[in-house]
């Protein structure tokens, strides 16, 4: 028997669900790839503007100058018929060796020269800033889940760790600003008027603060991902299994022995890589840092400096800060741009090779243990 | 109350004249938090012999295991509550007992056998570089020793150094008993050493257990009757956290002095 289209149940016209059910499947895939052009548009705008700083045309193809000089000031003008555009130091030899024709000339702040100092900042405050985490996050994360018997005092620690969690990084920068810049203890000979000072019997300990800083920049980025580092180290010894430990304290093991040689080795892979997204944020965060260790400009390099012990009590300059300075703090145009979006390019190389480098360090570790 | 004297006459291994026990449990209540998991137990493990603690799940033998070498300390809330454990005539849970040194007087085997991620090597050597052993020759020489006298040696000498956990079920549990014994225990406790084994591996873990009490005095805990038939000399019944009866192995299976005991051999609950 022959059934006519849509007469037979299974090829009724489509109802009011069945339409839904097409508008829905739509907005939910619609909104999926929303995320691909978004990432698209911020990766692609980023390299593809970025890439016309840091690569040039001619042999070794990539802007060394950009990468290896300090920021300078850009000076455009007309000489002899001819347009320049040269660096602070260009342009006070080209004067020089002309001796100062009158000539028109505009300048531009930040334009010219490199952001190298910016990188080494950068270095130097992720390295410092997740040493002090790593260290105080896997000591606390062992103690938690380790030794501690749970009670109120744990509960109230994790409270804590939950709520720093979600504390705005400008809270941290004040924070960080208050406590570190302005109130850290110093060693110091003799008493400082005018402030609180801590005799110890062969010095004083002065709480003068430690001044915009390296220091006080690990301490305030290292608290602000500290919460990522605890719950990360904390979920990576709760997968360890627990016959690890049973079997080392049965051969006689101290708790920290067993912890040390049977535990911790085998977390630490899981330690690193959810350590990762804590670096991501160290590197990235521009509030914490901008009270307490980033500088606008500054001539010296990190280890340009007097006393080995300074290189802890100086600020230094810092590649998300640079952005926002030369974006927002400066007159914009034509030049400022190239600056822009250059730094946001190494910025994001930067942050890439460090996370490279964790998860190269974390597969060779993982080889190493396997259960 | 039954003691094991009356297990000389019918095994052949039990000395004439019965020497003084290893382990002594002397009325011991044991709570975890304020749940009674041990009531009034009292017993005596007779040195270099094999006791084996049979009982349904959760009557308490395991507990009463982790008892002798102080595992239970690590549980939130675990204690004894009154009476004593003396191993050599010391009571274990006196403050001036090392725990440390008493768990390498006491060692133990777990009922999934739990291998380090290290080799083979690194885990026999493991409890002898926690006393600070470096002496590389010492370490080779104890580690072969361990071996050999775990029966695995054969088969691993060719593969020291490669990771144990290659080893087959079987082979890792030889390995944590060869771990056990490299720190030169007086006593080694086993916890349902041979659950998660095949047949095969089970055999040589028993064979392995003949060998073994020679030297030292082994206490299994076990769900496998034949198991503890087969490899015990003494055996002792618990039934939710009581001692209902302990008396010589040939005796328990024979003739039981409790009906529970006779219930449970012979399969009618449990």
């Amino acid at each position: 028997m022959k059934h006519s289209i849509g007469s037979h149940p299974f090829t009724t016209p489509p109802v009011g669900a069945a339409r839904v059910e097409k508008v829905a499947f739509q907005v939910f895939r619609l909104a999926t790839y929303s995320i691909l052009l978004a990432a698209t548009l911020i990766f692609g705008i980023i390299f593809a503007k970025g890439s016309q700083t840091i690569f040039v045309r001619e042999f070794p193809f990539v802007n060394v100058a950009f990468l290896t000089q300090s920021p300078e000031t850009l000076h455009v003008f007309e000489h002899e018929g001819q347009r320049h555009e040269l660096g602070d130091r260009a342009f006070r030899a080209y004067m020089e060796k002309r001796d100062n024709p009158t000539i028109k000339e505009e300048s531009y702040v930040y334009s010219a020269g490199g952001i190298f100092p910016c990188i080494v900042g950068t270095f130097f405050l992720v390295v410092g800033s997740m040493a002090i985490a790593l260290v105080v996050g896997i000591s606390a994360a062992v103690f938690l889940n380790e030794y501690s018997r749970g009670g109120p005092l744990v509960e109230l620690l994790r409270l804590a760790i939950l709520n720093l969690a979600g504390v705005p990084s400008i809270v941290f920068g004040l924070f960080g600003f208050g406590l570190f810049v302005l109130f850290a203890p110093v060693f110091g000979a003799a008493p400082v008027v005018g402030s609180f000072s801590l005799p110890l019997g062969f010095c004083y300990l002065n709480f003068t603060g430690w001044g915009v800083s390296l220091l006080s920049g690990w301490f305030t980025l290292a608290f602000m991902v500290l919460p990522v580092v605890i719950t990360a180290s904390e979920e990576s010894l709760k997968a360890v299994p627990k016959g690890f430990r049973d079997g080392s304290l049965a051969l006689g093991a101290t708790q920290w022995e067993a912890i040390r040689t049977n535990v911790l080795p085998y977390a630490l892979p899981g330690i690193l890589t959810s350590s990762i997204l804590g670096i991501a944020r160290v590197a990235g965060e521009t509030a914490p840092i901008m009270f307490t260790a980033a500088y606008v400009v500054r001539d010296r390099l990190p280890w340009q400096v007097d006393k080995a012990v300074d290189v802890l009590f100086q600020g230094v300059m810092a590649l998300p800060y640079h952005i926002y300075v030369v974006s927002s703090k400066i007159p914009q145009n034509e030049y400022t741009e190239r600056v822009q979006f250059g730094t946001a390019f190494v910025f994001l190389a930067v942050v890439l090779s460090i996370a490279l480098s964790s998860v190269i360090l974390r597969n060779r570790m993982r080889a190493r243990y396997r259960w | 109350m039954k003691t094991d004297t009356a297990a000389g006459s019918l095994t052949p291994v039990i000395p004439a004249i019965p020497a003084p026990p290893m382990i002594e449990v002397d009325a011991v209540d044991f709570y975890y938090g304020k749940s009674k998991a041990l009531h009034n137990i009292s017993l005596k493990i007779p040195a270099k012999q094999v006791t084996a603690f049979i009982g349904p799940s959760g009557c308490g033998k395991s507990t009463l295991l982790r008892c002798f070498n102080r595992m239970n300390d690590l549980i939130d809330g675990a204690r004894i509550g009154q009476g004593e454990v003396r191993i050599q005539g010391v009571n274990i849970y006196d403050p001036q007992v090392d725990v440390i040194a008493l768990r390498r007087q006491v060692g133990m085997v777990f009922q999934k056998s739990n291998p380090f991620p290290k080799s083979i090597y690194q885990n026999v050597s493991y409890g002898l570089e926690l006393q600070g052993i470096a002496d590389k020759k010492r370490l080779d020489v104890a580690v072969e020793k361990s071996l050999r006298g775990a029966a695995l040696w054969d088969e691993v000498k060719d593969r020291l150094h490669s990771s144990a956990l290659g080893l087959s079920g079987g082979q890792q549990q030889r390995l944590c008993i060869a771990r056990a014994i490299a720190v030169e225990p007086s006593v080694i406790l086993m916890d349902e050493p041979c659950s998660a084994l095949d047949p095969i591996a089970t055999s040589k873990v028993e064979e392995l257990i003949q060998v073994l009490k020679k030297e030292y005095t082994i206490v299994i805990v076990t769900h496998s009757m034949q198991q503890a038939g087969r490899c015990s000399d003494q055996t002792a019944f618990f039934y939710i956290g009581k001692l209902i009866e302990v008396d010589a192995t040939e005796k328990i299976f024979t003739q039981p002095g409790h009906q529970q005991t006779e219930d449970y051999i012979t399969g009618r609950f449990g």
